[in-house]
């Protein structure tokens, strides 16, 4: 099964071949990332024009580099939502309009969904397991019992993880994305010279908030103003390792109550854009090892938004016999677990 | 009678993120259908906090995620719906167009954070909302800025 995957639901406008003995054929991205400046520095921004520009060319690329025609591919497979809806129209309609020219099936892919299974692009790791799932605009934890079937654990109550990332560096004067930035900022820094609060840690269930961790930034780097370089790499330091707190202590709650249901091999899988932080990878592996847990991260290409994880996701679910009718819609908001509840209209 | 080029103005002290929550709770009571509401202030001044206040008091339970990363969240609130949008990461004020905030100023309430990222596509008659640090680290202090028809409904805000 030959799968193509087409990913516009945020900054990035991707494409991918993959197929189901989990080989990726081809896959590219087109980010706001300095290795993508040969395209000669057009990134794709919010407006959908820019995913409009740039799609075409690249799954016209990948599907050269995988040596497959688009009637050879068993389906198409594109992100539906939840995202930016502008380019999730582009991305969807690309997809379809494949899918109806060729007439093959057409897979409508929840990003979060493409993102809970990318772990089981890279090795058979078996249902269920437990989902952390860290990126810009979400910060859960889900218990995945199979394809289409999520339930979620605990969700973030204010801002999402990527975001205290981003603010953060905002804060200190570093770049966009803020990841990449405060991690390099602290691998120098005294993580206990300022003293950040950890929101949430020790109080049951398994939700987070990182607001009030940036409030105290806030408070941290007007105290500490002006800010010289070894500063701005100590206050790094401490929203790093503030953050690594706050998510291995909600973990731990969620592993505890994954386990009173099953407690035999328990599994966590980590995903999602924040999983490519090598100190959060490295504090996360700690606390497989230290709870007994066997620990799924796919490598950080597969961790940030792309398109090789929606064609997988597209597999996933012909394979379980779903496809999608081409009247399927854009969702801007389209959360995994359906009993979520949000206040939001999905 | 102000000149009607210039915005009525009013300065609140907040204490505490309770006095937050009773302003915001204040404005949601006074808010309809078209209203767009203006969230000024560096990160961490309160913008969103005010947004989750003024969401709550206008019956929306549940998650109120952050809108930084999806620029817009839609809420089905008492009366209308609620648009809270985070213009931080917008280039070019025709981007809100593509955000669908015509749609929004025509039938919604809007509450808007980074309102400048609108440029000449502000609504003309608005309410901002400027927030800055107090003296400890709860306290704010909010600026409240009536323009246009917002000139004459700032007196009904009632000091929290």
């Amino acid at each position: 099964m030959i799968v193509l995957g087409i990913e516009t639901s945020c900054d990035e406008t991707a494409a991918a071949v993959v197929d189901d003995t989990r080989r990726i054929r081809a896959e590219t991205v087109l980010s706001q990332t300095a290795e993508h400046r040969p395209y000669g520095g057009v990134v794709p921004e919010i407006a959908a024009r820019s995913h409009i520009d740039h799609l075409d060319r690249l799954i016209g690329e990948v599907m050269a580099e995988a040596g497959v025609a688009y009637r050879d591919l068993d389906g198409i497979a594109a992100t539906a939502g939840p995202g930016l809806i502008g380019g999730l129209i582009v991305g969807l309609m690309t997809g379809k309009a494949i899918a109806a020219v060729h007439a093959r099936p057409f897979v409508a892919v929840n990003h979060l969904e493409a993102h809970a299974l990318s772990a089981r692009l890279l090795s058979a790791v078996p249902f269920p397991y437990l989902l952390l799932l860290i990126s810009g605009g979400h910060c859960q934890l889900l218990v995945i019992e199979g394809v289409g079937r999520y339930r979620r654990l605990g969700t973030t109550i204010d801002d999402a993880v990527g975001e205290a990332f981003d603010k953060g560096a905002k804060m200190l004067g570093l770049g966009y994305p803020g990841g990449p930035a405060i991690e390099a900022a602290a691998a120098t820094g005294d993580p206990d010279r300022f003293q950040l609060p950890r929101p949430l840690i020790g109080r049951p269930g398994c939700d987070f908030s990182f607001a009030g961790l940036k409030t105290a930034l806030v408070h941290a780097v007007r105290a500490a103003a002006p800010l010289d370089a070894a500063t701005v790499a100590d206050l790094a330091a401490a929203l790093q390792t503030a953050i690594g707190d706050v998510l291995c202590d909600r973990t731990r709650h969620a592993l505890a109550a994954y386990r009173v249901a099953r407690p035999a091999e328990p599994t966590l899988v980590v995903a999602g854009g924040v999983a490519a932080n090598r100190y959060l990878r490295d504090r996360l592996a700690a606390l497989a090892a230290e709870t007994d847990v066997t620990l799924h991260i796919p490598p950080p290409r597969l961790c940030t938004d792309n398109a090789t994880m929606v064609a997988w996701a597209g597999i996933e679910r012909l394979q379980a016999g779903l496809s999608d009718r081409l009247d399927a819609p854009a969702r801007a908001r389209w959360p995994l677990d359906p009993a979520a509840a949000p206040g939001a209209k999905a | 009678m102000l000149p009607p080029s210039e915005p009525a103005r009013r300065e609140i002290v907040l204490p505490d993120i309770h006095a937050t929550e009773r302003l915001a709770s204040a404005v949601a009571g006074l808010a309809r259908p078209g209203d767009a509401i203006a969230l000024i202030g560096d990160l961490g001044a309160g913008k969103t906090t005010f947004a989750r206040f003024f969401l709550a008091a206008r019956g929306v339970r549940g998650d109120v995620p952050s809108p930084t990363f999806t620029l817009v969240q839609v809420y089905a609130a008492a009366a209308c719906e609620v648009w809270h949008f985070d213009l931080y990461r917008l280039n070019a004020p025709g981007e809100a167009i593509e955000l669908g905030i015509e749609e929004a100023f025509a039938t919604a309430i809007s509450l808007i954070e980074w309102p400048d990222r609108l440029g000449p596509l502000l609504p003309p008659d608005r309410l901002a909302i400027a927030f800055g640090f107090g003296g400890t680290a709860d306290a704010r202090h909010a600026t409240l800025e009536g323009f246009g028809a917002w000139r004459a409904r700032l007196a009904a805000v009632a000091a929290p």
